[in-house]
């Protein structure tokens, strides 16, 4: 279990109301340092409100988000923005500025944020586009381009700047299952070589399989579940349980990134640890 | 979500509702501004987003605005003409044209336009950005929205409408002097003198005053309209009509109270 003292970012209490509707009933969530923590949950779970709370994008009705010993919804404009500059989003809808092409989408923040010259700036935003395999459209506007085309020109905008800590609100969905392979790696790439701690919302459970330490599972603003995959595949809890099912993943068949083991038998040995059968 | 059934609002609720409702929409346009103008103090200064924003608002307004002050002077010439020869005073038309023109039509006329053609496509394109979570994305890169998008927008009103009002009023003159000379006989000399000896400084200054409050209220309420519109395509659809409505009727709410205060009668 992550103690808070050691953790990226914790999230105390949290509750969201937005008129007389409660999106979020007090989340508490503890997202350790150089981990992959996957949201997943049905639609309309809250899981987008979420994760814009961990980007100060939304101020907590009650709670506290604190990240790296600061409260983020204490901090005015200005600190705000300066404790921005550690985080990135990957947004749903690509959120590219239509006015602007390919390469100075990327390059933006690389211009508003670092005092770099402008051909190391091109460099550094030529080398991403490259690595996401997109260098070819740099010239081209959003609108020219396709969708999973503009999904990996927003990983590349994000990466960027090499931040700490990376939210991607689905990064998977809308792409071809080669494609959302490879968005994969990529985020498994960012933890291993800069250490960034990565939350990722997803209703791709091959993807959330594939690349969490471990998976909150929420369903009506609540946390039902949270874990190591195993962990908690091994929840008795019906919503959980159908979530899974409802997948179409092969627990017996589909092996855990990190042990080799299959999801059923990760679950298996985490409910007898829970029983005690197994120390 | 929450699984309490929402509450039916009361009657004292619904009666109130349209007075909370203008109190909020005069509430945010109060913050927006307020922001708007902190930001604008606060460097980075971003020159070229201003620039495009002078040649948007501004100089793609010229013909269009020219165009609307040509005929309204043509038009006013004819229309004082017919009324001032009832009792024998043509001669005060080309006064008449330039009083009426510069302190009024000009500016009010210039803001309605700028709001149809420039605030409409600012709400649609803030609007689409919020929808498109491009403001979201700004945020998150550590970039103020209302310092990159707001400020811009907001001072190319200010400066902006202000000189189309005078390119509105110098055309309008030009139009009302063609139809008045050329086309109802009128003294080109009596006609020029008129508006010499009847035109004063004040009378441009109240003007180009009017022009500038409209410029920063009609591009102010296109841009709250687009900076917070939600729903989609159809809450950015409400979002252009709303900025245009409530833009002009700002200008002429504006215009009452504006004149009020600086005519001395």
């Amino acid at each position: 279990m992550l103690d808070a003292a050691d953790a990226h970012v914790v999230v105390e209490g949290l509750v969201k109301i937005y008129g007389d509707r409660t999106i979020l009933h007090g989340v508490d969530m503890i997202i350790g340092r150089a981990e992959t923590l996957v949201v997943i949950g049905g639609s309309g779970a809250g899981k987008s409100t979420l994760v814009r709370h961990l980007i100060a994008l939304e101020r907590p009705t009650r709670g506290r988000i604190v990240i790296d010993g600061t409260d983020i919804a204490s901090l005015n404009d200005v600190q705000l923005a300066k404790a921005r500059r550690r985080f990135g989003m990957v947004f749903q809808k690509y959120a590219l500025f239509d006015s602007m092409t390919v390469f100075d989408n990327v390059a933006f923040p690389l211009r508003e944020q670092t005092k770099l010259s402008e051909r190391d700036i091109r460099e550094k935003a030529m080398t991403k586009l490259k690595e996401l395999g997109v260098d070819h459209a740099a010239t081209l506007t959003p609108a020219q381009i396709s969708g999973g085309m503009a999904k990996r020109v927003g990983i590349a905008r994000a990466l960027v700047m090499e931040p700490e800590l990376l939210i991607y609100d689905e990064p998977t969905s809308g792409l071809d299952p080669v494609t959302s392979r490879t968005v994969d790696s990529l985020i498994e790439e960012m933890r291993e070589r800069f250490g960034v701690t990565s939350v990722v919302i997803t209703h791709d459970m091959v993807s959330a399989f594939d690349i969490a330490d471990r998976i909150a599972m929420l369903i009506k603003g609540r946390v039902v579940a949270q874990g190591s995959p195993a962990e908690v595949l091994a929840v008795d809890n019906a919503d959980v349980q159908n979530f899974v099912r409802s997948s179409g993943v092969d627990v017996t068949r589909f092996e855990h990134r990190g042990t080799r083991k299959t999801a059923a038998e990760l679950a298996l040995r985490a409910r007898e640890r829970k029983s005690g059968r197994v120390e | 979500m929450s699984d309490d059934p929402p509450k039916a609002p009361g009657l004292l609720a619904t009666v109130l509702a349209p007075v909370k409702s203008t109190f909020e929409e005069v509430g945010m346009l109060g913050d927006l501004a307020f922001r708007s103008i902190v930001w604008g103090i606060r460097p980075p200064y971003r020159v070229p987003l201003l620039v495009a924003q002078m040649e948007f608002v501004g100089v793609q307004s010229i013909f269009l605005v020219g165009l609307v002050g040509l005929f309204t002077g043509m038009v006013f010439a004819v229309q004082t003409v017919y009324g001032f020869r009832r009792f024998g005073a043509e001669n005060m038309v080309g006064g008449v044209v330039a009083l009426t023109l510069s302190r009024e039509m000009a500016p009010v006329l210039t803001a309605i336009m700028v709001s149809a053609r420039a605030g409409s496509g600012m709400a649609a394109e803030l609007g689409n950005m919020r929808s498109s979570e491009q403001i979201d994305a700004l945020e998150t890169m550590a970039v103020n929205p209302v310092q990159y998008l707001v400020v811009p927008r907001m001072i190319a009103g200010v400066v902006m409408v202000p000189v189309l009002a005078l390119i509105f009023f110098l055309v309008g003159i030009g139009g009302a002097w063609a139809v008045g000379v050329w086309g109802l006989s009128l003294d080109p000399g009596i006609f020029a003198d008129r508006i010499k000896t009847m035109l004063k400084p004040s009378d441009i200054t109240q003007g180009l005053i009017k022009a500038l409050v409209f410029g920063f209220a009609v591009t102010l309420i296109a841009c709250r309209h687009g900076y917070f519109a939600s729903g989609g395509a159809v809450g950015v659809g409400q979002a252009t009509t709303k900025a245009v409505v409530w833009g002009v009727v700002g200008v002429f709410v504006l215009d009452y109270i504006i004149t009020s205060m600086l005519t001395e009668i």
